[in-house]
């Protein structure tokens, strides 16, 4: 079974190359790339293409490597011990168990999404180390071994806020997913909106580019925002012209609210579009 | 197999190591890249390399390796001989018409073309490499030159088909995330340290074992629990690093601290200057002049708690310190102690670091000078002058 990208995805050869040897080796995927260039959407799509059952775990700074497995309710049981409850003999009644637990026990092999596994503490990586590499862990509580029924497609994404450690770089396989040039722009666009006007299109990736040009910017435009942006002329149904004429005048593209999230930004645009339209005056 | 290229790549100083070179050829051995160059690659950075900046790297030795295996397959003249004579005469003679043919052999026949075709070719190829775009697209095609019709152009290209895979390495893309020096950052790491500092700050996470045993006793029984905030490292620091000019000496060891710096503090923020702070600092070296920041907005933006290390060898005309106009490299309106007194008057804690022995400070005045202004607190770039520079900060 081999991932071919799908038909709201569009994945270079590269990514193809990567998902499919992550999940022939049995090895965690691991995914960096700029922000909005699809990293979370990824296991998503492996997952549709492939007909395969999806468990996602989103981490946050607060996140325990221990949470993914299962966490002991201890202050339920407490609770429960003094109100009388029977069900506190028994201590599996309070283990919950994590995504990686229920992961484990799919019937079919699964993908499981890890996302942002830069967020957590230094150390989370390092705690997942063994449960990854042999896809089983044990439960102290009730004395079991977890063992994984079928391997899963682990994809994990991160941002790069944290250098991830030496050993668990080993252990995976690394794909960076770089920021899409005009051509895969565009079929990722195609995708997106089969029914655009080409003209409109050609405009807008033109617009669209030439504004990540613009040096300074504190926050490049990315994909998702480029399909936003493009919702929103659709929804509008402005014609074309309009986007050549703001790009040969010099002023704001039309609803730059869904490219530019930062009034600093958008001021720094005007002045750069201001001081462009003087010189061609002189 | 690929023994070479393993510790090809080892040499270089990339860290490959044994597991990840077992799990490539383990990937080659279940057939996920077979018959093409391209996939190949694919499949050997992402066994291989697990840092987008080591991207560069891996491409520049990928390439090398692969130049000595087609040089091995084809000779001397590389790549180019192997393209079939016969073919592009073909090919061409299906395209041009007879008054072109007649053209050609008015320039010199067949292969006095074919000679300066090929010279062209690897005059481009060069030029390709410093980094400039590939034949036709440019318009400088061999076959333009020479009165072709476009088709004519295009005959060269996909016959290079080839070696337009090849490019997907010599493009060299991931050229400016190359920022890193890892090795021997160790000592440093272990001095940085010292300036964690343990705050207990934000929402309540942590069960307070023994304020819960008290409160809940204190309940008649009844639990009562009792939350605090997690541990975590809360320094956040503001870098200034000097360079071009005499730091280039220094490079090196600012590289390493730089990078060690950037896992240690959970907020670090740098900025470059040259020679001495004015009024404008910049983050991208290759773009200083496009993409400055103004030293105010430095100095809005993060609040005083922040802590500032200046690194530099504070090496410079005293006049770059203390006159307006000083600067070498434009006009500035108010001299550079100025602007140091600022920053030193915003963040309270403030150290500058030197990479200059600190034998050798008393014969350079404008070393002498940067000290007094930072109240001598200027450390030098050794293991017991970090520990010195960050007990203070710490402290």
């Amino acid at each position: 079974m081999r991932f071919e990208g799908t038909s709201t995805y569009v994945a270079t050869d590269d990514l193809k190359m990567a998902v499919n040897a992550a999940a022939t080796l049995n090895r965690p995927l691991l995914i960096k790339g700029e922000p909005g260039t699809g990293k979370t959407m990824l296991a998503e799509e492996v997952a549709k293409a492939m007909d395969l059952p999806f468990f996602e775990w989103h981490i946050k700074s607060t996140t325990k490597a221990q949470q993914g497995l299962y966490e002991y309710d201890a202050v339920s049981r407490l609770r429960d011990s003094q109100l009388g409850d029977p069900r506190v003999h028994d201590i599996s009644n309070y283990i919950v168990k994590g995504p990686l637990w229920r992961c484990f026990e799919s019937e079919k092999r699964p993908v499981l999404l890890i996302d942002e596994i830069d967020k957590a503490d230094i150390e989370f990586p390092n705690d997942l180390l063994r449960e990854l590499d042999r896809m089983e862990f044990y439960v102290y509580e009730t004395q079991q071994v977890i063992r994984a029924r079928h391997k899963p497609i682990i994809i994990i994404t991160s941002n790069n806020e944290k250098e991830l450690p030496d050993a668990f770089l080993r252990r995976c396989f690394f794909h960076y997913i770089r920021f899409p040039d005009k051509e895969t722009m565009a079929r990722i666009v195609e995708v997106h909106f089969p029914n655009l006007k080409q003209e409109l299109l050609k405009e807008a990736l033109e617009v669209f580019f030439e504004l990540r040009e613009l040096p300074g910017l504190k926050k490049k435009p990315s994909t998702s925002e480029l399909i936003d942006w493009l919702k929103l002329l659709m929804a509008e149904d402005l014609p074309p012209e309009v986007l050549r004429e703001s790009s040969t005048r010099r002023v704001l593209p039309p609803l730059h609210g869904a490219l530019l999230k930062n009034e600093q930004d958008i001021h720094l645009f005007e002045r750069v579009m201001f001081m462009a339209r003087r010189n061609r005056e002189v | 197999m690929l023994l070479n290229f393993f510790f090809a790549l080892r040499q270089r100083g990339l860290k490959v190591t044994l597991t990840e070179f077992l799990t490539l050829l383990e990937a080659l051995e279940k057939r996920l890249a077979v018959l093409s160059i391209d996939d190949f690659y694919y499949l050997a950075r992402g066994c291989l390399v697990k840092d987008e900046t080591q991207f560069d790297r891996f491409d520049r030795i990928f390439g090398n390796y692969m130049k000595g295996i087609e040089q091995a397959l084809s000779g001397e003249e590389g790549i180019f001989a192997r393209i079939p004579e016969e073919w592009l005469r073909r090919q061409a003679e299906l395209l041009l018409s007879e008054e072109e043919r007649a053209k050609i052999q008015s320039l010199g026949g067949w292969e006095k073309l074919m000679e300066t075709l090929r010279k062209r070719l690897e005059e481009q190829k060069e030029r390709h490499q410093g980094g400039n775009r590939w034949i036709g697209t440019a318009g400088t095609s061999p076959f333009g030159a020479y009165g072709y019709n476009p088709e004519g152009i295009r005959i060269g290209q996909h016959e290079s088909r080839h070696r337009r895979a090849v490019k997907v390495w010599d493009r060299r893309e991931f050229r400016n995330l190359d920022d890193s020096v890892e090795l021997g950052t160790r000592n440093i790491k272990l001095a940085l340290r010292r300036l964690r500092q343990f705050a207990r700050e934000g929402a309540a996470e942590v069960l307070d074992l023994d304020d819960t045993i008290r409160s809940t006793a204190r309940n008649a029984g009844y639990l009562d629990l009792r939350m605090v905030p997690e541990r975590h490292n809360a320094v956040k620091v503001l870098l200034f690093f000097d360079v071009g000019g005499s730091m280039d000496e220094h490079i090196r060891v600012c590289e390493e601290l730089f990078s060690a710096a950037r896992s240690e503090f959970k907020h670090m923020e740098y900025f470059y200057f040259h020679n001495c702070l004015y009024e404008a600092v910049w983050k991208d070296a290759r773009r200083r002049f496009e993409e400055q920041t103004p030293t105010m907005e430095v100095l809005h933006t993060y609040p005083s708690d922040y802590k500032v290390i200046f690194v530099g060898d504070a090496t410079m005309s005293p006049y770059e310190i203390g006159y307006p106009g000083g600067s070498v490299e434009h006009w500035n309106e108010e001299p550079g102690e100025v602007w140091l007194r600022r920053v030193l008057d915003t963040y309270p804690k403030a150290i500058w670091l030197n990479p200059v022995p600190e034998s050798r400070w008393a014969h350079t005045p404008s070393v002498q000078m940067i000290r007094q202004i930072m109240d001598g607190r200027m450390f030098p770039l050794t293991l017991d002058g970090l520990e010195r520079g960050m007990r203070y900060l710490a402290r």
